[in-house]
């Protein structure tokens, strides 16, 4: 059996959805990520002064890139699969043999496609705005890769539970959303104090978001290597847990 | 070759209801084969087991040989469903979810496309290959559900109320099509509510009912069993009640109609006699119901519960 035709099948089949749509999943981190850089960096960031040694807005050009690719990665996947699943076409996937590892690789194929398509979008859009000397280009592109795949397979999970349309939307709005604004990308964990320092270091977002600033202007507030094991490890752990779901049916299979 | 053998299949559902209850069957290879039962009797949950849509409970379920848990790539190779509600995605053309169904049983691209075209025309589909899913008839939906099953070539179609809300046109072309199928070598199980398809269609024949398999022979020897015909009588001139004939079950449906149940014993031509006896013509002869919709009937009562017998 070739796993490799079922796999290219699924990947092209998500790919070409959000290009088929390109003015529901483009176009609108561009409008709004031009927004942040003209308000937050050029207007306000300019009354700010540097952060860490860094001109404001070459500070959260980084964390704007990387909240782009974790909020569309784990968009992608959630919408697609529920959707997959709403429209009951999962039956497709189901009924033929392909097998778990495929089905879950394809989706989170898709999101990672998506994430750093929407990244690549709001980099060239930050190019308007500031300019970017890439500091360690292998450090961007790894940790902007294992980001969108972490955020893909949690928006696989959150679509595994889903039963209606309001429960893909809940994790975004309310845990995803505000983690990435408390993720270090306006600033920087040193400026924060006590409890809220503590409560701050446990954002698993802040240690990638610092990971990709690093690479991009060479600064950071935390260990890079630490940021790559725990995102390595969160993938390990998420990529088991969807494999159990999918291997037990839940939430597709009676 | 058996084409499907099911074992001692059941399934408990986690609300705790039984929907099987421990099923046997055998399905020929080369079968055009029916699986009825009534609403909830347990036909959509097996058929769900068989095509990996539904965890069975326990049980084993055999593929042309390939045991679906041991064998699962080689089982699954060999079944093409066609479900009874509409699951393709409907903002997808009709070519891409060929394409798409034939990728994931890894038929190459080029295959997969020769044989996208071939099902496309078998189901007069080709002209529609572009257009955007959600846009086709209810009928035609229908057929791209079975080009789809058959993109793969499978040599087991299953067919879960395939023309239910078709219209009789679109029916009779199905049927057509489904016989072409058949003869074509491959192995189809066909669910329905219209027994008339069933009678007209299949060789042979599973009753279902309460989780259990509570008939399984051929379609010929299951119908010669029948030993009561139920017929309308229509009449030249009114009649004010019943006559009364020995062994014929008689029942005034209107001034002009008689109801009438003949045992074969008896037979026709003597029930006209008699009637033309009493002085009443009759100017024609409808069937009440079916054959196999008479037999299902009695079957489904026979295995009613006790207290309802």
């Amino acid at each position: 059996m070739n796993y490799g035709i079922a796999f290219r099948t699924l990947v092209a089949k998500e790919v070409h959805r959000f290009f088929r749509i390109w003015p529901q999943t483009l176009l609108p981190p561009a409008i709004t990520t031009a927004l942040y850089f003209l308000i937050f960096g050029k207007l306000i960031g300019g009354r700010i002064g540097s952060v860490n040694g860094a001109s404001y807005i070459d500070y959260i050009v980084p964390g704007i890139i990387l909240m782009s690719v974790i909020s569309h990665s784990y968009a992608n996947v959630v919408s697609s699969f529920y959707s997959t699943k709403f429209q009951r076409h999962i039956e497709e996937l189901l009924v033929a043999p392909v097998p778990n590892w495929v089905i879950l690789g394809g989706y989170v194929a898709g999101g990672i496609v998506r994430g750093l398509a929407v990244g690549i979008v709001v980099a060239l859009i930050a190019l308007i705005f500031a300019v970017i000397n890439v500091h360690n280009a292998a450090i961007c592109l790894a940790i902007a890769l294992l980001t969108a795949t972490l955020f893909s397979l949690a928006g696989f999970i959150n679509a595994v539970f889903a039963e209606s349309f309001d429960d893909i939307s809940i994790i975004p709005n309310f845990i995803l959303t505000p983690l990435s604004y408390l993720g270090g990308v306006f600033f920087s964990v040193d400026m924060l104090d006590g409890v809220w320092r503590t409560i701050a270091m446990g954002n698993p977002i802040l240690y990638m978001v610092n990971a990709f600033r690093y690479g991009m202007i060479g600064v950071t507030d935390v260990d890079i290597a630490l940021a790559f094991e725990m995102t390595g490890g969160f993938i390990v752990l998420l990529t088991g847990f969807s494999l159990y779901l999918l291997r037990k049916g839940v939430g597709i299979k009676n | 070759m058996n084409a499907l053998s099911l074992s001692n299949l059941r399934k408990t559902y986690n609300n705790g209801f039984e929907a099987l209850k421990g099923i046997d069957l055998d399905v020929e290879a080369g079968d055009f084969f029916a699986l009825l039962g009534p609403n909830g009797a347990g036909k959509s949950t097996a058929i769900g087991i068989i095509s990996s849509l539904i965890n069975a409970t326990s049980g084993s379920v055999s593929i042309f040989g390939h045991d679906l848990r041991r064998d699962r790539d080689r089982a699954k190779n060999c079944i093409g469903l066609v479900p009874q509600e509409v699951n393709f995605n409907q903002f997808e053309t009709v070519e891409s979810i060929l394409l798409n169904q034939a990728g994931y049983y890894g038929v190459p691209r080029k295959l997969a496309l020769q044989r996208t075209e071939k099902c496309l025309r078998q189901m007069d589909l080709w002209d529609k290959r572009d257009t955007v899913s959600r846009r086709l008839s209810g009928g035609m939906k229908r057929r791209v559900m079975i080009a789809r099953a058959m993109v793969h070539d499978p040599k087991l179609l299953i067919l879960d109320e395939p023309t239910a809300g078709v219209d009789i046109e679109i029916r009779r072309s199905m049927w057509n099509l489904m016989r072409e199928v058949n003869a074509q070598g491959t192995t189809i199980i066909l669910t329905t509510h219209y027994l008339e398809e069933a009678e007209s269609l299949c060789r042979n024949i599973a009753i279902i009912d309460q989780g259990r398999i509570v008939e399984h022979s051929d379609m010929k020897s299951l119908l010669a069993r029948l030993n009561v015909d139920h017929f309308l009588l229509d009449l030249e001139a009114p009649i004010a009640a019943a006559p009364l004939i020995d062994g014929v079950q008689i029942e005034r449906a209107s001034d002009r109609v008689l109801n009438v149940g003949v045992p074969k014993a008896i037979g026709l031509n003597q029930l006209f006699s008699r009637l033309s006896e009493e002085g009443i013509k009759v100017i024609s002869l409808r069937n009440k119901s079916n054959r196999l919709e008479q037999l299902f009937l009695d079957l489904i009562e026979a295995n009613a519960p006790g207290e309802e017998r």
